[in-house]
C-alpha cells in the first residue's frame, strides 16, 4: 500500500532531547503548511530507557502516524536497531557516522543536547523546508538559548547540502509555501492542551490534581497559565482530597475541575458518589493508561470505559465524554463544563495517553463555545437547595449570598438539604436526580453526540471511540470496500437511538477499540440490544497503526 | 438571628455533644454581634458520626461530607472564595483514622480553616468499637479482649505537622470552649481544637477527666514551641486545657 503520509522516527534515550526534536519538526511541517501527527513513545524513565517521536505527516488531514518511516534520526544505536526495520524502501537514517552532530555541537562548545538541532537543520535540507522557520520555532521553545540552537541547524544544514548525502533532497510537496491566508489558523497541540483550553474557554476557575501520568500535562499547563488567566491551581495531598476540595470548591460557586488516571480515579469514587448526591457540578479528566493496578504507566489503553461508567456506588447521574483528537478534547472540555452546570452533576471527559500526549495539527472554533452557568437562584425566599422542580434541576445558591443558608450532604436528604429516612422523600429524591438524565436525554437530538464518517449509505459499519477514532479514519484511506465510520462522543448517557438508526440495514458491524473485552461494544449492547460480532481489539499498550489495521478490516470485510 | 434550624436532634438525651452546640453557637453570635464575621460568609462542615449531625441543627452554610473527608472539602471552598470563614467538625473517627491524611496536610499549609474535633475516644454511632484514641485495653465490640494498640496524641501530631493555633477542651466546660472557639475562629491560619467529648451511652469517662483537667495560663505569650510541647505530652495524671500553642505565619493562598 501507498502510504498517503511522510514519516520521521526521531530517537534517543530520555534526556537526548527526541520528544522535543520531533515537536520542533511538527511545528516547522506546520508552519509549512503540512497536517502533522506526532507520537511521543516513552517508558517510565527520567534519564537513560529508549524515547522516541514520530513525526507523519501530508498535504491532505491526517488522523493517525505510521509506523513505516522516510526519515530515522538516531542519537543512539538502539533507535537503529528497534527502527530499521520499520523503514520504507527508499527510507534514510541520520546517525552521527553520516551526520556528526556530536562534533558539530562541540566544535562550538555548545551543550550535548542541542545535537537535535544540527538534526533538525538536515532535515530540513532534507525534505526541503526552510530553515529560516526553523527559527521562531526556536525562539518559543527555548528563548535565550535559541540563539545557538539556530546556529547548529545551519551547520546542518549546510553538512547536508555540501557532503553529498547519498539521498538527494526530497521536494516535499507544496513545501516552502505559507499556508494561504484564507486557510484556517492551525496548531499543533496535544489532547491534553486542548482539553485544557476548552476548559478556560468554557470559565475554568480552579483546577486540582494530583500528578499522574498521563494527565499531568494538563496540571503544568494550567500551572503555567494560573497568573495569566487568574486561574487557581492546586496539587493537594492526594486523589480523594483533590475530588473533596473540587467538591468543595464547587459548592461556592466557582467552575472547577480535576484531572487523573485510572488509579487515581479508583481512588475519587466515594467522592465521585459524593458529587451524584450533592449534586456537585464537577469535570473530571480522566486520561486512560494500561491497567490493571499500576500497570504500563506511560503507555496508552482505552480500558476504563467500564469503570467510569459505573463509578462511585449507588444510582446518580453522571455524563461522560470521550473525545477523539485535540479539536474535540476542545470543544468537549468546554461542553463537559457547561453540561456539569447545567445538570449540577459530575461530567467525566474519557482520554487516553495516545490522545493526551500526542500532538495533531488542529483548528480551534471558539465560537462554537458558550458559557453556561445553569439555572442560579437570585433573591431567594426561604432558599432550598434541592427544591422540587418540573425538571429536576433546582437553582443554585453559594455561600456568601445575604438572606441564603445552603445546604449540601453525602445523606439522602429533602429539599432543603437536612439529612432524611423518610420513605417518600428518599424516592422523590432518588427520581428528582434522574429526571435531569432524562432532559439531558431530550436535550441531547439536537447535539453532536455521535459523529458518522465515510459513506453514510455503506452497508458495512465500523464503530470505535476516543482516539482509535484517528487510526480508524486513518486506516479507512486504504480499504477495499466502503463503510460508515460511527464515533459515540457522548458516551453516557449513550443515545441509543441514534446508533440504532445508524446501524439499520447493516450488513457487517464491526468494533474497534484499545481493550481486551470490547467495552464500548458492551455499552451498545447495553443499550441497544445489539450484539457486535466482529471486534478488533488492541490491549499491547500501543495505540493501533493505519495500514495494519486497515489489513485487519480488509480481511474482515473480504 | 436564629442559629438552630427546626431539625429534630437525634442525640442521646444528655449527649456532651450539645455542650459543643451550645458553645459553637455562642461563638458564632458574639463574633456577629461584634462585627467580627457575617453569618452568611460563614461555611460549617461535618464528617460521619454523631457529631456530623450539628450540620443538620446548624442554620448556616454548611457541608456534610463523607467520612474524614470534610477538611478538603472546606479548604477547597476556602481556596474558591477566600471571603468565607471556614470551621470544620470531626470526630476522632474522622480526623485521626479515616482521614488523617488531610488532617496533617491541612496543617502542613496552613490553610485559614478552623476544625474542631469531637474526641470521645470511640466510634459511637457504630456502637463502640476503639478509635485511635482510644486508651490501650479499651474492650470494645471489635476489640472484647482489649485493644492491643497504644492511643496517639493528636496534639503532638498537629504540633509537628505545623498546626498554627492548637488548643484542647472539654465538652462540658460550654463558656471556656466557646470562648476558645472564638479565639480559633478570630486565628488566621490553620486552627485546631481538640474537644474531649465523654460519651455518656458508650464511653462515660466523666469521672476520669473531672479529677484530671485543669486550664493553662491564658494571659501567657502563647508562641512559646518548647512549653507547647511540654504541655502537650502532659496526659495521664494531669490534663492540661486551653490554647497551647498560636503563632503568626502565612496562611495558604497568601502569595502576594
Amino acid at each position: 500500500m501507498t502510504h498517503v503520509a511522510s514519516t520521521v522516527l526521531i530517537g534517543g534515550q530520555a534526556g537526548d532531547g527526541a520528544k522535543e526534536a520531533g515537536i520542533n519538526l511538527g511545528k516547522l511541517l506546520a508552519t509549512a503548511g503540512q497536517e502533522v501527527f506526532v507520537s511521543v513513545d516513552y517508558p517510565s524513565v527520567i534519564k537513560g530507557g529508549h524515547i522516541f517521536s514520530r513525526i507523519s505527516f501530508s498535504k491532505e488531514k491526517i488522523f493517525s502516524d505510521y509506523k513505516k518511516i522516510d526519515l530515522l534520526i538516531a542519537f543512539n544505536n538502539e533507535s537503529i536497531s528497534f527502527h530499521q526495520k520499520e523503514l520504507k524502501k527508499d527510507g534514510v537514517i541520520f546517525d552521527e557516522s553520516c551526520l556528526p552532530m556530536t562534533q558539530i555541537t562541540k566544535e562550538i562548545n555548545a551543550p550535548a543536547i542541542t545535537r537535535t538541532s544540527v538534526a533538525l537543520g538536515a532535515t530540513c535540507y532534507y525534505f526541503n523546508l526552510e530553515i529560516e522557520n526553523l527559527e521562531k520555532i526556536f525562539k518559543e521553545a527555548f528563548g535565550e538559548k535559541a540563539e545557538i540552537n539556530i546556529k547548529l541547524a545551519k551547520k546542518g544544514y549546510q553538512y547536508l547540502k555540501t557532503k553529498n548525502f547519498k539521498q538527494k533532497p526530497r521536494r516535499l510537496k507544496g513545501s516552502g509555501l505559507r499556508p494561504k491566508a484564507s486557510e484556517k489558523k492551525k496548531i499543533l497541540i496535544d489532547g491534553n492542551q486542548a482539553l485544557a483550553l476548552g476548559l478556560i474557554k468554557a470559565g475554568l476557575n480552579v483546577y486540582f490534581a494530583y500528578p499522574m501520568t498521563p494527565a499531568t500535562s494538563i496540571l503544568h499547563f494550567l500551572a503555567k497559565k494560573e497568573k495569566e488567566l487568574g486561574l487557581k491551581v492546586v496539587q493537594p495531598e492526594n486523589e480523594i482530597a483533590v475530588i473533596n476540595m473540587a467538591i468543595g470548591a464547587a459548592y461556592t460557586g466557582q467552575k472547577v475541575a480535576v484531572g487523573t488516571s485510572g488509579g487515581g480515579f479508583d481512588l475519587m469514587q466515594e467522592a465521585m458518589s459524593l458529587a451524584g448526591m450533592a449534586e456537585i457540578p464537577l469535570v473530571i479528566a480522566v486520561s486512560q493508561r494500561p491497567g490493571p493496578s499500576t500497570g504500563v504507566p506511560t503507555y496508552t489503553s482505552q480500558s476504563d470505559l467500564r469503570s467510569t461508567r459505573f463509578s462511585g456506588h449507588g444510582e446518580f447521574p453522571r455524563i461522560l465524554l470521550a473525545p477523539g483528537d485535540p479539536e474535540e478534547a476542545y470543544l468537549l472540555g468546554a461542553q463537559a463544563l457547561n453540561l456539569a452546570w447545567e445538570y449540577q452533576a459530575p461530567v467525566i471527559v474519557l482520554l487516553d495517553k495516545h490522545l493526551s500526549e500526542s500532538l495533531m495539527t488542529s483548528f480551534f472554533d471558539s465560537s462554537k463555545i458558550k458559557i453556561e452557568n445553569g439555572k442560579i437562584a437570585h433573591n431567594p425566599k426561604d432558599y432550598k437547595r434541592f427544591e422540587t422542580t418540573s425538571d429536576g434541576i433546582s437553582p443554585m445558591a453559594f455561600p456568601g449570598m445575604k438572606n441564603v443558608v445552603v445546604k449540601a450532604t453525602s445523606y439522602e436528604h429533602d429539599e432543603q438539604g437536612i439529612t432524611t429516612e423518610d420513605s417518600q422523600i428518599i424516592k422523590e429524591m432518588q427520581e428528582k436526580r434522574f429526571k435531569k438524565l432524562q432532559l439531558l436525554l431530550k436535550e441531547q437530538k439536537s447535539k453532536e453526540t455521535v459523529k458518522v464518517y465515510g459513506d453514510k449509505k455503506s452497508k458495512n459499519i465500523i464503530v470505535s471511540w476516543g482516539s482509535t477514532k484517528g487510526a480508524v479514519l486513518e486506516a479507512m484511506k486504504y480499504l477495499k470496500k466502503s463503510v460508515k465510520f460511527i464515533q459515540p462522543l457522548y458516551l453516557e448517557p449513550l443515545d441509543a437511538e441514534k446508533i440504532k438508526n445508524h446501524f439499520k440495514g447493516a450488513k457487517k458491524i464491526i468494533d474497534i477499540e484499545g481493550n481486551l473485552t470490547g467495552q464500548l461494544a458492551s455499552l451498545i449492547r447495553e443499550k441497544t440490544g445489539i450484539e457486535i460480532e466482529n471486534k478488533i481489539l488492541k490491549y499491547d499498550s500501543r495505540p493501533f497503526e493505519p495500514i495494519e489495521l486497515a489489513k485487519k478490516i480488509n480481511e474482515l470485510l473480504s | 438571628m436564629n442559629l438552630l434550624t427546626q431539625t429534630k436532634n437525634t442525640w442521646c438525651p444528655g449527649c456532651t455533644n450539645f455542650g459543643i452546640l451550645a458553645a459553637f453557637k455562642g461563638a458564632i453570635e458574639d463574633l456577629v454581634k461584634n462585627n467580627e464575621i457575617k453569618t452568611e460568609e460563614v461555611v460549617v462542615g461535618s464528617g460521619i458520626g454523631c457529631h456530623g449531625k450539628i450540620s443538620d441543627y446548624l442554620n448556616l452554610n454548611s457541608f456534610c461530607g463523607l467520612h474524614g473527608r470534610i477538611v478538603p472539602v472546606l479548604s477547597g471552598a476556602k481556596i474558591a472564595n477566600p471571603n468565607l470563614k471556614v470551621i470544620a467538625f470531626e470526630g476522632d473517627g474522622d480526623a485521626y483514622a479515616e482521614g488523617i491524611e488531610h488532617l496533617v496536610h491541612a496543617a502542613k499549609r496552613n490553610i485559614d480553616l478552623t476544625l474542631i474535633v469531637h474526641d470521645n475516644q470511640t466510634f459511637a454511632l457504630t456502637t463502640g468499637q476503639f478509635t485511635p484514641t482510644s486508651p490501650k485495653g479499651f474492650k470494645g465490640k471489635s476489640t472484647p479482649e482489649g485493644s492491643p494498640e497504644e492511643p496517639f496524641n493528636p496534639l503532638f501530631l498537629m504540633l509537628s505537622a505545623g498546626a498554627t493555633f492548637i488548643a484542647r477542651s472539654y465538652a462540658l466546660e460550654v463558656k471556656k470552649t466557646q470562648e476558645i472557639i472564638k479565639e480559633a475562629i478570630r486565628h488566621k491560619g490553620f486552627s485546631f481544637i481538640e474537644i474531649i467529648q465523654p460519651c455518656l451511652s458508650l464511653n462515660d469517662t466523666r469521672d476520669h477527666y473531672q479529677k484530671r483537667i485543669y486550664w493553662l495560663n491564658e494571659s501567657r505569650q502563647k508562641d512559646n514551641i518548647d512549653f507547647a510541647f511540654e504541655k502537650i505530652r502532659e496526659w495521664n495524671d494531669k490534663v492540661p486545657l486551653g490554647i497551647f500553642y498560636q503563632i503568626n505565619k502565612k496562611t495558604y493562598g497568601d502569595f502576594n
